[in-house]
């Protein structure tokens, strides 16, 4: 238990291991731990700011989804306008051809109730004509009688 | 177990050093022994890790070694306020080496000493720090520390005035020259005896729960073996810690 030269053996063991640690240990392994560091501060850096990113462009793009459908319904209504005019149109052309058909029809149905009131007339005129024969027993000169006929046929008119 | 002599024959045995020489220039083999071969082992594995040292994903190796850094160098950073590419490895080297000493403590006590009886060792003390020399070699290492880093940093000048005219002012000279002469010179004999004095009780208390018998022993030691994995971790950190402050004490100028 006495103190002796180990101690110095010991000192220049010790002087040896600080010197060996302060050149070959500490400052890599310490230039390491920095490097970590800053690794991790960088990829906490990016990750943040691609959540900020992430913000952003969800922000865009309710954005985006906002005004296409506010274009979406403008173009709806559009087309909603559209096809009401269109059926409009239609209906006017439709009501314009159908009462064109209806003139027409009145036209041809009176041309025709001219004509049946024609032959009628006719055929009343010749059956009266004939029955007027028979009662007096002769022909009736139909140029003879022409004024009379006509008068006749005149107010069957 | 128990040698010739009795228990105090066996005791005093396992506490005598293997030396050679005479005197002063005794050389105490297995303190020099053990802690070469411990300093060997801690410059090894630092060694290893920062060669193959990563920035990325960090090896099991790796993680314990930064593990270690990291500690050292926030203990470093808490007390210390300056610039200094000494103090930071400093702390980690003691903090290791004497971890490192302390670890031996927990060996069986008779394990190496048979194993070098077996060798035609007579004697065998393992625990470096149970040896006076080798603590007082770190305390006086630190103490030279100090003494450089105060003249480096306050000047020549400035030291010896601080060393005469604080705490009292000029008028008590001697007086304060003597207050601060003990106080410097109590900073390494209370570092080393303090590491000397736990490890050695310890080493001690060992050897005495050897000296029992065999069913005894184990409920004995198991539990002061488990307390005195706290007690190496806490002088080594103690030892560390103190060397940090001693120094920043060193670099501030009054």
């Amino acid at each position: 238990m006495s103190i002796n030269a180990t101690l110095i053996g010991q000192m220049i063991t010790f002087t040896l291991l600080v010197w060996f640690t302060m050149q070959y240990v500490w400052p890599p392994l310490i230039k390491a731990l920095e490097e970590r560091k800053k690794k991790i501060a960088e990829g906490l850096a990016a990750a943040e700011k691609g959540q900020e990113d992430i913000k952003l462009a969800e922000k865009k793009a309710a954005k985006y989804l906002k005004e296409a459908k506010v274009e979406s319904a403008n173009i709806i209504t559009l087309a909603q306008k559209r096809a009401n005019d269109a059926i409009e149109e239609s209906k006017e052309t439709a009501k314009l051809e159908g009462e064109k058909m209806i003139e027409s029809a009145k036209a041809q149905i009176k041309q025709e109730m001219q004509q049946a009131k024609e032959s009628l007339r006719k055929e009343v005129s010749s059956l009266a004509l004939k029955a007027a024969g028979q009662i007096l027993q002769e022909e009736v000169d139909k140029a003879k009688h022409k004024d009379i006929i006509s008068k006749v046929s005149d107010q069957l008119r | 177990m128990a040698s010739e002599g009795g228990s105090s024959g066996y005791i005093v045995h396992h506490l005598t050093p293997l030396t050679v020489g005479e005197g002063f220039w005794t050389l105490n083999i297995d303190t020099l022994f053990f802690s070469a071969v411990l300093g060997a082992l801690f410059i090894w594995f630092f060694k290893s890790v920062a060669e193959r040292v990563t920035t990325g994903v960090p090896g099991l190796a790796q993680n314990f070694a930064e593990m270690l850094i990291e500690f050292v160098d926030q203990q470093v950073k808490d007390t210390f306020h300056g610039e200094s590419k000494l103090i930071a490895p400093l702390a980690l080297t003691i903090f290791c080496w004497v971890l490192l000493w302390n670890t031996m403590d927990l060996l069986p006590v008779d394990l190496l000493s048979l194993i070098g009886s077996l060798m035609g060792i007579e004697y065998l003390r393992v625990v470096p720090s149970t040896d006076l020399n080798a603590t007082f070699a770190l305390s006086i290492s630190v103490f030279l520390l100090i003494i450089f880093y105060s003249i480096k940093i306050k000047g020549l000048f400035g030291f010896v005035k601080e060393m005469t005219c604080t705490p009292f002012g000029p008028a008590m000279m001697p007086f304060n020259l003597l207050l601060k002469t003990v106080e410097e010179l109590a900073k390494p004999i209370s570092l080393a005896l303090r590491l000397f004095g736990n490890l050695y009780a310890g080493e001690l208390i060992f050897i005495l729960i050897a000296l029992l018998p065999a069913f005894v022993q184990p409920l004995l030691s198991l539990p002061w073996a488990i307390f005195h994995i706290l007690i190496i971790v806490l002088q080594a950190f103690i030892f560390m810690v103190l060397t940090i402050v001693y120094l920043s004490m060193a670099h501030e100028d009054h």
